[in-house]
Protein backbone atom coordinates (compact mmCIF):
# COMPACT_ATOMS: atom_id res chain seq x y z
CA UNK A 1 0.00 0.00 0.00
CA UNK A 2 2.69 2.32 1.10
CA UNK A 3 4.63 1.09 -2.36
CA UNK A 4 1.43 2.44 -4.38
CA UNK A 5 0.04 5.07 -2.46
CA UNK A 6 3.10 7.52 -1.93
CA UNK A 7 6.06 6.92 -3.12
CA UNK A 8 7.29 5.46 -6.84
CA UNK A 9 8.84 1.70 -7.49
CA UNK A 10 11.54 0.82 -8.94
CA UNK A 11 10.74 -0.84 -12.51
CA UNK A 12 14.67 -1.88 -13.29
CA UNK A 13 18.00 -1.20 -13.68
CA UNK A 14 20.27 -0.10 -15.89
CA UNK A 15 23.71 -0.36 -14.52
CA UNK A 16 23.83 1.80 -11.65
CA UNK A 17 20.67 4.17 -12.21
CA UNK A 18 17.28 2.74 -10.99
CA UNK A 19 14.62 3.33 -13.49
CA UNK A 20 11.36 4.50 -11.67
CA UNK A 21 8.09 3.18 -13.02
CA UNK A 22 7.38 7.23 -13.29
CA UNK A 23 10.36 7.83 -15.83
CA UNK A 24 9.39 4.62 -17.96
CA UNK A 25 5.30 5.65 -17.94
CA UNK A 26 6.12 9.04 -18.82
CA UNK A 27 8.41 7.32 -21.80
CA UNK A 28 5.55 5.43 -22.40
CA UNK A 29 3.11 8.70 -22.43
CA UNK A 30 5.40 10.45 -24.48
CA UNK A 31 5.87 7.86 -27.52
CA UNK A 32 1.90 7.77 -27.88
CA UNK A 33 1.40 11.26 -28.08
CA UNK A 34 4.28 11.70 -30.72
CA UNK A 35 3.30 8.47 -32.56
CA UNK A 36 -0.64 10.05 -32.40
CA UNK A 37 0.88 13.26 -33.37
CA UNK A 38 2.93 11.58 -37.25
CA UNK A 39 -0.21 9.80 -37.49
CA UNK A 40 -2.37 12.89 -37.82
CA UNK A 41 0.76 15.06 -39.58
CA UNK A 42 0.86 12.47 -42.61
CA UNK A 43 -2.39 11.53 -42.81
CA UNK A 44 -3.36 15.05 -43.34
CA UNK A 45 -6.40 14.91 -46.05
CA UNK A 46 -8.88 17.61 -47.40
CA UNK A 47 -11.20 14.48 -46.85
CA UNK A 48 -10.60 14.47 -42.96
CA UNK A 49 -10.14 11.05 -41.31
CA UNK A 50 -11.29 10.38 -37.51
CA UNK A 51 -8.20 11.22 -36.00
CA UNK A 52 -7.76 14.75 -37.59
CA UNK A 53 -11.29 15.85 -36.91
CA UNK A 54 -10.26 14.95 -33.17
CA UNK A 55 -7.24 16.66 -33.22
CA UNK A 56 -8.54 19.42 -34.66
CA UNK A 57 -11.49 20.01 -32.38
CA UNK A 58 -9.16 19.83 -29.15
CA UNK A 59 -6.62 22.29 -30.47
CA UNK A 60 -9.84 24.73 -31.34
CA UNK A 61 -11.44 24.10 -27.97
CA UNK A 62 -8.92 25.24 -26.16
CA UNK A 63 -7.65 27.72 -28.85
CA UNK A 64 -11.38 29.33 -28.21
CA UNK A 65 -10.79 28.56 -24.55
CA UNK A 66 -7.79 31.10 -24.94
CA UNK A 67 -9.19 33.66 -27.37
CA UNK A 68 -11.46 34.16 -24.28
CA UNK A 69 -9.46 34.67 -21.81
CA UNK A 70 -6.07 36.64 -23.53
CA UNK A 71 -8.78 38.89 -25.91
CA UNK A 72 -5.83 38.55 -28.71
CA UNK A 73 -4.58 35.78 -31.01
CA UNK A 74 -3.87 32.50 -29.07
CA UNK A 75 -1.40 30.99 -31.53
CA UNK A 76 1.87 31.72 -29.14
CA UNK A 77 0.19 30.15 -26.01
CA UNK A 78 -1.17 26.77 -28.07
CA UNK A 79 1.77 24.39 -27.88
CA UNK A 80 2.36 24.78 -24.45
CA UNK A 81 -1.18 24.73 -23.04
CA UNK A 82 -2.13 21.58 -25.75
CA UNK A 83 0.94 19.62 -25.05
CA UNK A 84 0.06 20.28 -20.94
CA UNK A 85 -3.63 19.20 -21.63
CA UNK A 86 -2.86 16.29 -24.37
CA UNK A 87 0.09 15.04 -21.99
CA UNK A 88 -1.52 15.37 -18.50
CA UNK A 89 -4.81 13.28 -19.86
CA UNK A 90 -3.23 10.82 -21.40
CA UNK A 91 -0.87 10.52 -18.18
CA UNK A 92 -4.00 10.01 -16.17
CA UNK A 93 -5.92 7.25 -18.70
CA UNK A 94 -2.45 5.25 -19.13
CA UNK A 95 -2.60 4.13 -15.07
CA UNK A 96 -5.75 2.55 -15.70
CA UNK A 97 -4.13 0.05 -18.43
CA UNK A 98 -3.44 -3.36 -16.69
CA UNK A 99 -0.09 -3.40 -14.86
CA UNK A 100 1.10 0.42 -15.45
CA UNK A 101 0.24 2.95 -13.01
CA UNK A 102 -0.23 6.77 -14.17
CA UNK A 103 2.79 8.70 -13.77
CA UNK A 104 0.77 11.63 -12.64
CA UNK A 105 0.19 9.87 -9.44
CA UNK A 106 4.02 10.27 -8.59
CA UNK A 107 4.25 13.93 -7.05
CA UNK A 108 7.54 14.71 -9.21
CA UNK A 109 5.92 14.40 -12.37
CA UNK A 110 3.49 16.76 -10.84
CA UNK A 111 5.81 19.28 -9.80
CA UNK A 112 7.85 19.09 -12.95
CA UNK A 113 4.83 20.03 -15.11
CA UNK A 114 4.27 22.76 -12.55
CA UNK A 115 7.27 24.26 -12.27
CA UNK A 116 6.97 24.20 -16.25
CA UNK A 117 3.63 26.56 -15.98
CA UNK A 118 5.90 28.65 -13.05
CA UNK A 119 9.08 29.17 -15.39
CA UNK A 120 6.43 29.74 -18.52
CA UNK A 121 4.79 32.70 -16.73
CA UNK A 122 7.30 35.37 -16.44
CA UNK A 123 8.61 33.68 -20.11
CA UNK A 124 5.27 34.48 -21.99
CA UNK A 125 5.03 38.17 -19.35
CA UNK A 126 8.71 39.78 -20.42
CA UNK A 127 7.83 38.59 -24.34
CA UNK A 128 4.41 40.13 -24.22
CA UNK A 129 5.21 43.36 -22.10
CA UNK A 130 8.78 43.84 -21.71
CA UNK A 131 11.41 43.20 -18.48
CA UNK A 132 9.94 46.81 -16.99
CA UNK A 133 5.89 45.76 -17.91
CA UNK A 134 6.13 43.08 -16.95
CA UNK A 135 8.36 43.23 -13.23
CA UNK A 136 5.87 46.69 -12.89
CA UNK A 137 2.62 44.43 -12.48
CA UNK A 138 4.29 43.33 -8.81
CA UNK A 139 4.03 47.03 -7.83
CA UNK A 140 1.02 47.60 -8.94
CA UNK A 141 -1.74 48.98 -7.57
CA UNK A 142 0.70 49.45 -4.23
CA UNK A 143 4.12 48.44 -3.52
CA UNK A 144 2.82 47.10 0.09
CA UNK A 145 1.52 43.90 -1.74
CA UNK A 146 4.93 42.66 -3.21
CA UNK A 147 5.11 40.02 -0.36
CA UNK A 148 1.97 38.58 -1.16
CA UNK A 149 2.59 38.67 -5.42
CA UNK A 150 5.39 37.24 -4.37
CA UNK A 151 3.79 34.65 -2.16
CA UNK A 152 1.54 33.84 -4.71
CA UNK A 153 3.46 33.09 -7.33
CA UNK A 154 4.83 30.22 -5.32
CA UNK A 155 1.36 29.01 -3.71
CA UNK A 156 -0.43 28.61 -6.93
CA UNK A 157 2.53 26.12 -8.73
CA UNK A 158 2.24 24.29 -5.34
CA UNK A 159 -1.47 24.08 -5.49
CA UNK A 160 -1.14 22.99 -9.39
CA UNK A 161 1.19 20.41 -8.54
CA UNK A 162 -0.82 18.77 -5.57
CA UNK A 163 -4.07 19.48 -7.07
CA UNK A 164 -2.76 17.61 -9.68
CA UNK A 165 -0.98 14.36 -7.53
CA UNK A 166 -3.56 14.10 -4.97
CA UNK A 167 -6.33 14.20 -6.92
CA UNK A 168 -4.61 11.02 -9.30
CA UNK A 169 -3.02 9.48 -6.21
CA UNK A 170 -5.68 9.20 -4.49
CA UNK A 171 -7.65 7.89 -7.59
CA UNK A 172 -5.51 5.02 -7.44
CA UNK A 173 -5.72 4.49 -3.55
CA UNK A 174 -8.84 3.94 -3.70
CA UNK A 175 -9.24 1.42 -6.52
CA UNK A 176 -6.21 -0.18 -5.07
CA UNK A 177 -7.77 -0.49 -1.52
CA UNK A 178 -11.14 -1.69 -3.44
CA UNK A 179 -9.47 -4.44 -5.23
CA UNK A 180 -7.55 -5.42 -2.33
CA UNK A 181 -10.70 -5.76 0.20
CA UNK A 182 -13.55 -6.09 -2.15
CA UNK A 183 -12.45 -8.31 -5.58
CA UNK A 184 -12.09 -8.19 -9.03
CA UNK A 185 -14.79 -6.13 -10.63
CA UNK A 186 -16.05 -4.34 -8.20
CA UNK A 187 -13.53 -1.39 -8.79
CA UNK A 188 -14.73 -0.65 -12.38
CA UNK A 189 -17.36 1.87 -11.75
CA UNK A 190 -14.74 4.06 -10.05
CA UNK A 191 -12.31 3.30 -12.73
CA UNK A 192 -15.20 4.66 -15.06
CA UNK A 193 -15.03 7.93 -12.64
CA UNK A 194 -11.30 8.30 -12.64
CA UNK A 195 -11.73 7.97 -17.44
CA UNK A 196 -13.88 11.49 -15.91
CA UNK A 197 -11.63 13.25 -13.31
CA UNK A 198 -8.37 12.34 -14.97
CA UNK A 199 -9.39 14.50 -17.93
CA UNK A 200 -11.25 16.82 -16.22
CA UNK A 201 -7.97 17.15 -14.01
CA UNK A 202 -5.79 18.09 -17.66
CA UNK A 203 -8.78 20.46 -18.59
CA UNK A 204 -8.22 22.02 -15.53
CA UNK A 205 -4.79 22.24 -15.23
CA UNK A 206 -4.34 23.43 -19.00
CA UNK A 207 -7.27 26.21 -18.09
CA UNK A 208 -5.62 27.30 -14.93
CA UNK A 209 -2.32 28.01 -16.88
CA UNK A 210 -4.24 29.60 -19.88
CA UNK A 211 -5.38 32.25 -16.53
CA UNK A 212 -1.96 32.12 -15.18
CA UNK A 213 -0.82 32.97 -18.47
CA UNK A 214 -3.44 35.78 -19.61
CA UNK A 215 -3.24 37.54 -16.17
CA UNK A 216 0.89 37.98 -16.59
CA UNK A 217 0.65 38.79 -20.67
CA UNK A 218 -2.31 41.22 -20.56
CA UNK A 219 -1.36 44.88 -20.24
CA UNK A 220 -3.11 46.77 -17.93
CA UNK A 221 -6.34 48.35 -19.70
CA UNK A 222 -6.83 51.01 -17.38
CA UNK B 1 -0.48 0.49 26.01
CA UNK B 2 3.31 1.68 25.24
CA UNK B 3 4.03 4.98 23.61
CA UNK B 4 4.29 3.14 20.00
CA UNK B 5 0.54 1.91 20.78
CA UNK B 6 -0.80 5.40 21.74
CA UNK B 7 1.41 7.49 19.11
CA UNK B 8 -0.45 5.30 15.96
CA UNK B 9 -3.67 5.16 17.71
CA UNK B 10 -3.21 9.35 17.92
CA UNK B 11 -1.87 9.37 14.24
CA UNK B 12 -5.44 7.01 13.03
CA UNK B 13 -7.96 9.40 14.93
CA UNK B 14 -6.06 12.47 13.52
CA UNK B 15 -6.02 11.48 10.23
CA UNK B 16 -9.66 10.39 10.30
CA UNK B 17 -10.64 13.96 11.36
CA UNK B 18 -8.59 15.41 9.53
CA UNK B 19 -10.19 14.01 6.24
CA UNK B 20 -13.82 14.45 7.75
CA UNK B 21 -13.55 18.10 8.12
CA UNK B 22 -11.66 18.48 4.86
CA UNK B 23 -14.40 16.97 2.57
CA UNK B 24 -17.52 18.24 4.86
CA UNK B 25 -17.00 22.00 4.53
CA UNK B 26 -15.46 21.78 0.71
CA UNK B 27 -18.77 19.66 0.16
CA UNK B 28 -20.88 22.25 1.29
CA UNK B 29 -19.10 25.18 -1.00
CA UNK B 30 -18.74 23.17 -4.33
CA UNK B 31 -22.75 22.43 -3.78
CA UNK B 32 -23.16 26.37 -3.20
CA UNK B 33 -21.20 27.02 -6.18
CA UNK B 34 -22.70 24.58 -8.34
CA UNK B 35 -26.03 25.58 -6.68
CA UNK B 36 -25.19 29.34 -7.52
CA UNK B 37 -24.19 28.26 -11.34
CA UNK B 38 -27.29 26.93 -11.86
CA UNK B 39 -29.26 29.64 -10.84
CA UNK B 40 -27.14 31.56 -13.53
CA UNK B 41 -27.41 28.97 -16.35
CA UNK B 42 -31.24 29.26 -16.08
CA UNK B 43 -31.02 32.38 -15.88
CA UNK B 44 -28.79 33.56 -18.82
CA UNK B 45 -28.20 30.19 -21.16
CA UNK B 46 -25.97 31.84 -23.66
CA UNK B 47 -23.68 32.67 -21.36
CA UNK B 48 -23.66 28.91 -19.76
CA UNK B 49 -19.87 28.02 -22.03
CA UNK B 50 -18.46 30.93 -19.63
CA UNK B 51 -19.98 30.06 -16.70
CA UNK B 52 -19.38 26.45 -16.74
CA UNK B 53 -15.93 26.91 -17.78
CA UNK B 54 -15.33 29.32 -14.41
CA UNK B 55 -17.28 27.02 -12.35
CA UNK B 56 -15.08 24.79 -13.56
CA UNK B 57 -11.86 26.34 -12.21
CA UNK B 58 -13.71 27.49 -9.16
CA UNK B 59 -14.43 23.63 -8.56
CA UNK B 60 -11.22 22.60 -8.85
CA UNK B 61 -9.84 25.51 -6.78
CA UNK B 62 -12.36 24.14 -3.91
CA UNK B 63 -11.32 20.86 -4.49
CA UNK B 64 -7.73 21.04 -3.63
CA UNK B 65 -8.62 22.27 -0.42
CA UNK B 66 -9.86 18.36 0.08
CA UNK B 67 -7.10 17.35 -1.73
CA UNK B 68 -4.37 18.89 0.66
CA UNK B 69 -6.34 17.43 3.54
CA UNK B 70 -6.06 14.39 2.35
CA UNK B 71 -2.25 14.71 1.33
CA UNK B 72 -1.17 15.68 4.90
CA UNK B 73 -3.55 12.61 6.43
CA UNK B 74 -1.51 10.21 4.31
CA UNK B 75 2.16 12.13 5.35
CA UNK B 76 0.82 11.23 8.22
CA UNK B 77 -0.08 8.48 7.90
CA UNK B 78 2.46 6.44 5.74
CA UNK B 79 5.46 9.18 5.83
CA UNK B 80 4.74 10.64 9.49
CA UNK B 81 8.82 12.83 10.12
CA UNK B 82 7.83 11.84 13.91
CA UNK B 83 7.66 8.42 13.80
CA UNK B 84 11.14 7.33 14.34
CA UNK B 85 10.89 9.16 18.30
CA UNK B 86 8.13 6.47 18.45
CA UNK B 87 9.76 3.03 17.49
CA UNK B 88 9.66 0.19 19.24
Amino acid sequence: MEERGLFPQVLFRLGPVEVAGTVAYSLVVSAVLIGFALLVRYGLRRRMSGWQVAAEFLIDHLEGVMRDMFASDPRPYTPLVVTLALFIGTANLIGLAPGMRAPTADFSTAAALAAVVFLAVPFYGIRARGLRGYFRHYLEPTPLLLPLEVITEFSRTLALAIRLFGNVMSEELVIAVLLSIAGLLVPVPLMMLAVLTGLVQAYIFAVLTVVYLSAAVRAHQH
Amino acid sequence: MDTHTIFALVVMGTAALVVAAGTIVPGLSQGKAINTAMDAIARQPDASDRISRTLFVGLAMIESLAIYCLVIALILLFANPFSHMFER
